[in-house]
């Protein structure tokens, strides 16, 4: 297979979109009842509401000029199926997922919490995680170092 | 600086083979994609182009002229085709959305006299796709 020319000034991202369902309240105990209602509004509801979520990642690296990739896409799915959609599919992100005990669920630090757990992906980096809550919302992440 | 994009639609068969590995690899590594036979996506092309508008037509540049350069470059190039063998700039190559995407590039770089090529996307699926730009231009969102 002949080498496929790579040039150094190009950059090329390979992106991927993902979905999963769950539901989260805004709430923090460092405001007061009326304070939080001010904050987040409807999201305060007490019983908690959901979305369906959109998870955007991109990453980059070298094509392998034996795949044409830059990462295989099934290990990729496989990696993204445990450790953010097995966790997060169908939860209540307040309950289920350790982070947001402490954490506000608010879409920026889903972001934040899905970058870190996906920043360890082999042989790739991760360039970003973008959510969009709702069709109308969207929020994105690109680590610390960038 | 303002940036521009045109989108494109184009559709086209591939298939995922490499011949120096064994038929079990091949099935291994590329699953679904090494079918024999091919199979085919309709791929959506977004190409973005910086620029400063020119004082007097207000414009980064002729839009006409962008549709004809993606006419002429991608669509008569791609659309309807098998891209294993029918573009030779694919020749050597799996023709994954990334290597696609990049041979587009490489298409388009030295064909825009007016502004810059900034960013070239292709999904391959609305759920995958993989884009392109120069390393030092980070995509602007």
């Amino acid at each position: 297979m002949k080498r496929s020319r790579v040039s150094d000034a190009l950059k090329i991202e390979l992106g991927r979109r993902y979905r999963f369902a769950a539901s989260h309240r805004l709430h923090t105990e460092r405001l007061s009842a009326e304070e939080n209602v001010r904050v987040y509004g409807k999201c305060n509801n007490p019983h908690g509401h959901g979305h369906n979520y959109v998870v955007e990642i991109s990453i980059s690296g070298n094509i392998d000029p034996a795949t044409g990739m830059i990462a295989n896409l099934a290990d990729l799915d496989a990696f993204v199926e445990r450790e953010v959609l097995e966790p997060f599919d169908h939860k209540s992100l307040n309950e289920e997922i350790p982070a947001f005990r402490e954490k506000v669920p608010t879409t920026e630090n889903v972001c934040k919490e899905i970058f870190q757990r996906l920043r360890h992906f082999p042989n790739a980096r991760l360039e970003r995680v973008r959510i969009e809550e709702t069709s109308n919302n969207a929020f994105e992440y690109v680590g610390e170092e960038n | 600086m303002v940036y521009l994009t045109r989108k494109i639609e184009f559709s086209a068969s591939h298939l995922y083979h490499n011949p120096a590995f064994t038929a079990e690899e091949n099935r291994r590594i590329f699953g679904k994609c090494n079918n024999p036979h091919g199979h085919g996506h309709n791929y959506t092309l977004e190409v973005t182009v910086a620029g400063e508008p020119d004082p007097t037509t207000g414009m980064v540049l002729d839009l006409k002229e962008l549709k004809e350069i993606l006419e002429r470059e991608v669509t008569q190039r791609m659309d309807h085709r098998f891209l294993n063998y029918e573009v030779p700039e694919l020749k050597g190559q799996i023709p994954t959305c990334e290597n696609i995407v990049r041979v587009i590039w490489n298409l388009l770089e030295p064909r825009i006299h007016q502004g810059k090529l900034h960013r070239v996307r292709l999904y391959e699926t609305p759920d995958l796709f993989a884009e392109c730009y120069r390393n030092e231009a980070k995509p602007r969102e």
